[in-house]
């Protein structure tokens, strides 16, 4: 098991300096970022000067040597425009999508996991074929338009709820149901069809037969068994719901690290795409970690491989 | 082109003898007896339509803009669904946008389809170092998210068709490596394969006569599910303010202009959303279809 972590551990910490290199070069070899830094009418020598000031004039390893070295002390520079500190701003807009992030998923998987049981046991009834409907379309939705009907729907038309900001929790409500509306959908969908798998089984026709109560035959022997299936979907999702999370905050000018990132990219302001793909990079690999482990402890067969 | 399907009492499937016709038959009454499959089927059908012969359709000039005309409701002056924020008739731009969603969901599959998979090919075939380090990549790459991938890269990289095309790309080939991989794998273990290469038949010619046609069938599967996901994830770049810029009639771009205008004109932000959500059912629809049709063992996953 110690093995098992500590490999993993160094998984996450390649994962998150490969994709730093990456958007590194990237941004490299898209243009001279010198200019950024200046006024855009400045003369030609100031941005000379500024080049070689900068150090970016020394060939691209040094400089990418350079950023490395800055990067794992935390020091990604400063923003262009603000001049504060980029992985501080980032940092200070985290709370804000993990409030979001979290919301959502909890919302999700309270709709889904009583909807996806019922929808199994209730197999092509009405109540089933209406459930399955709108999972099909709820994963066909892009979660920006969603968003835009549900501004539509409670912010233009019926005047109940804001369209955007941060703050408060009547803020929170119309963002929370886009990012969760596919979740809801995949793992409602992924539920049923667990579900369905695990009705088959021998067990189960057994302790229906010896007269368990139907209560206690879902929550004891069907759900349970489904858990694993359901925890890894769920912990591979989390970074679905990571990226769509910046989507949302754009479209509800939600005040998190995706919009932060958005308006950076827009920018051109590289210390903070930095900052926030490191950041971004980082949670990612740790979910994938925290979900390997969390399988590995409820499915001791992984752990011997 | 009309085929004649024999009724089969007891069996909804004719026997399939192999053979080009007896294939395309079978899948033809394979899909007459699925409705979704159809739907997907037909709607994809429209859109190719829409996409190639759309600027004869089309009841006005996407592009041309008349301000006296700016936002005027579905259904006033011709304008079946109304007019936008410069006057243009939201249906023309519609069908534009058709061909812009098909043409990028196309050319990124063939583009991502095409390396990932050489990739998987070279990592499943050929094994060795290279596979290592090929799987590295694609594992560090699928750890993180695909529309922020797609979002960094195209901003990085630069606006356009082109560029979005190429940043899908980067971001999709690596699900094209995985599946090709694995199924490279698998197939190496087959009979037919060990016997062939048992008996001496030159790797090259293994990997031409034998692999290559049996990968056929899962790339296909794939490729048509993936064309949802890009479109939808060219829509949410679009929306986002790079991928196709404006006034190119992208759905994204539309959605995106219209959003400024949601507390007074509701058709901007409506129509070119149900075209995306449709668009992506009918693609799922179809694929769907297609991997319950070709390759019954993933049924229901």
């Amino acid at each position: 098991m110690l093995d098992f972590v500590i490999k993993r551990v160094i998984q996450v910490g390649i994962v998150v300096l490969l994709a730093l290199t990456v958007v590194f070069f990237l941004i490299r070899l898209s243009g001279d970022p010198t200019p950024l830094f200046l006024p855009p009418d400045a003369p030609r020598e100031q941005i000379d000067e500024y080049r070689s000031k900068l150090g970016f004039d020394r060939p691209l390893l040094v400089q990418y040597g350079e950023f490395m070295k800055n990067a794992v002390q935390g020091d990604f520079g400063n923003s262009l425009r603000s001049k504060e500190d980029a992985l501080g701003m980032v940092l200070q807009r985290l709370p804000a999508t993990f409030q979001l992030a979290i919301s959502a998923l909890v919302l999700s998987l309270l709709i889904s996991i009583p909807l996806g049981v019922l929808s199994a046991f209730k197999r092509n009834s009405i109540f089933d074929r209406i459930a399955v409907a709108l999972t099909v379309i709820g994963q066909a939705i892009p979660s920006f338009w969603f968003g835009l009907l549900l501004i539509f729907i409670f912010a233009a038309q019926l005047k109940v709820l804001p369209s955007g900001g941060g703050g408060s929790i009547v803020h929170m409500i119309l963002p929370t149901l886009t990012l969760a509306a596919y979740s809801i959908a995949r793992f409602t969908r992924f539920t049923r069809s667990t579900m369905l798998d695990v009705l088959r089984k021998d067990f189960i026709r057994t302790a229906k037969a010896s007269g368990v109560p139907t209560p206690r035959l879902i929550a004891r022997y069907a759900l349970k068994n489904s858990l694993i299936p359901i925890i890894t979907l769920v912990a591979l999702d989390l970074g679905t719901l990571l990226g769509g999370a910046v989507i949302t905050e754009v479209v509800f000018s939600w005040p998190g690290i995706g919009r932060l990132l958005l308006q950076s990219l827009l920018n051109r302001d590289f210390p903070i795409v930095l900052a926030g793909v490191f950041i971004i990079a980082l949670i990612y690999a740790v979910i994938n970690f925290v979900a390997d482990l969390l399988y590995a402890f409820v499915n001791p067969q992984i752990r011997v491989r | 082109m009309t085929i004649e399907i024999p009724e089969q009492p007891g069996s909804s499937r004719p026997a399939v003898t192999p053979g080009k016709q007896s294939k395309l038959a079978f899948l033809w009454s394979s899909l007459l007896h699925s409705w979704t499959g159809m739907t997907g089927f037909i709607i994809i059908l429209l859109l190719l339509f829409l996409s190639l012969f759309g600027q004869w359709i089309a009841p006005f000039d996407p592009m041309h803009a008349e301000f006296s005309k700016k936002l005027l409701p579905p259904m006033t002056d011709g304008h079946l669904l109304g007019t936008d924020q410069l006057g243009r008739d939201i249906l023309s731009r519609m069908i534009a946008g058709a061909r812009i969603s098909v043409i990028i969901g196309v050319m990124t599959v063939l583009i991502a389809g095409t390396f990932g998979t050489v990739v998987g090919i070279v990592s499943g075939y050929f094994r060795g170092w290279l596979d290592v380090v090929l799987m590295r990549i694609v594992d560090v790459q699928l750890s993180f998210p695909f529309i922020l991938l797609v979002l960094v890269i195209n901003a990085i990289i630069g606006t356009g068709l082109k560029n979005i095309i190429l940043s899908l790309a980067i971001g999709g080939w690596v699900i094209f490596a995985r599946v090709v991989r694995s199924e490279v794998l698998a197939l190496r273990e087959k009979e037919f394969i060990t016997a062939s290469v048992a008996t001496g038949v030159p790797r090259i010619q293994i990997l031409f006569k034998h692999i290559l046609p049996n990968l056929f069938t899962p790339i296909i599967i794939l490729s048509s599910l993936q064309i949802a996901t890009y479109i939808i994830a060219e829509a949410s770049v679009s929306f986002l303010g790079f991928g196709v810029q404006p006034p190119n009639p992208a759905w994204g771009n539309m959605l995106s202009e219209g959003k400024d205008y949601i507390f007074s004109s509701w058709w901007l932000i409506t129509f070119p959303g149900v075209a995306i959500m449709i668009t992506a059912l009918g693609v799922n629809f179809f694929g769907d279809w297609l991997r319950d049709t070709l390759d019954p063992e993933l049924k229901g996953e």
